[in-house]
């Protein structure tokens, strides 16, 4: 059962981003063009989000443990570090040259669209790369 | 500062229905959604495979049933540029398992339990994006 809810958690999660047209790079990079011509859309996605993710999460946790699974599985990491800056920097100057996240960029593969398949596969790369020489450990 | 292309209906809307995604992923599976993290460990690692293969299936086939439902067409605008998204693609990649998420992972499955530190990282990745495309804007 929780394949199940992988697989239709990912699906609502897509859904998600196409009402919000989150999967489209050229709306994304309207929000950060805030000295520009300002898009604030992504603004209001993140809050829709929170609005309804926030409060449910803190019932949630309170439980046990999850329905499906034996026990609660998530990073309960608090480190503000040199890694967390840099790594989200690096992350914020790729976002704002393609307009793509994760996310969004995954979802377009639908959309059989050659420059955003070429995003993941390169995306895929540096998964690869932080994995192989072990950057996300070493501090 | 010019307001432009603004949906906060569709926007607010869509994220609410991402915000559904992440509770439902965390009360039945235990895991907290954050995009860069299934994506990079369904490639590099061997647990839980098989869940974060079907849930990025899940992310790409949200879209193709939301179209299929809706008959409406999905467009997106992305840069021509290939050199730009490989190095973009490169970026994001590293920089998001460097800094442990996205902008799922930290900007809402992390704002949402008030971690300090994915606030932090989203405060950053925020920054620098602008600040790249602000960049851009002057070359």
């Amino acid at each position: 059962m929780n394949k199940l809810v992988s697989l239709v958690s990912g699906i609502i999660f897509g859904i998600g981003l196409v009402i919000s047209e989150m999967v489209n790079p050229a709306k994304v990079l309207g929000f950060l063009d805030l000295f520009g011509n300002w898009d604030p859309s992504l603004a209001f996605v993140m809050i829709g989000a929170l609005i309804i993710s926030s409060p449910l999460f803190h019932v949630i946790k309170k439980r046990e443990k999850p329905i499906f699974v034996e026990q609660f599985n998530y990073s309960k990491n608090k480190e503000i570090n040199n890694k967390l800056i840099i790594g989200s920097a690096l992350f914020g100057a790729g976002w704002g040259l393609g307009g793509l996240c994760p996310g969004p960029a995954i979802s377009s593969i639908a959309l059989l669209n050659i420059n955003s398949i070429t995003f993941v596969f390169a995306m895929f790369i540096g998964f690869y790369i932080v994995k192989f020489f072990n950057l996300s450990k070493t501090s | 500062m010019n307001i432009v292309n603004f949906t906060p209906i569709t926007a607010t809307l869509g994220g609410m229905i991402i915000g559904l995604a992440v509770v439902i992923f965390f009360l039945f599976n235990g895991r907290l959604v954050g995009i860069s993290g299934i994506a990079s460990n369904a490639l590099t690692e061997k647990d839980n495979k098989f869940d974060n293969l079907l849930f990025l299936l899940g992310l790409i086939i949200g879209p193709i049933i939301y179209s299929l439902f809706t008959s409406k067409e999905i467009s997106i605008t992305i840069s021509n540029s290939i050199i730009l998204l490989i190095f973009a693609g490169l970026l994001v990649g590293i920089g998001t398992r460097v800094g442990g998420g996205c902008t799922s992972g930290h900007g809402i499955s992390g704002i949402g339990r008030f971690s300090l530190r994915s606030i932090i990282a989203t405060i950053t990745f925020m920054v620098v994006g602008i600040l790249t495309v602000l960049i851009k804007s002057f070359v």
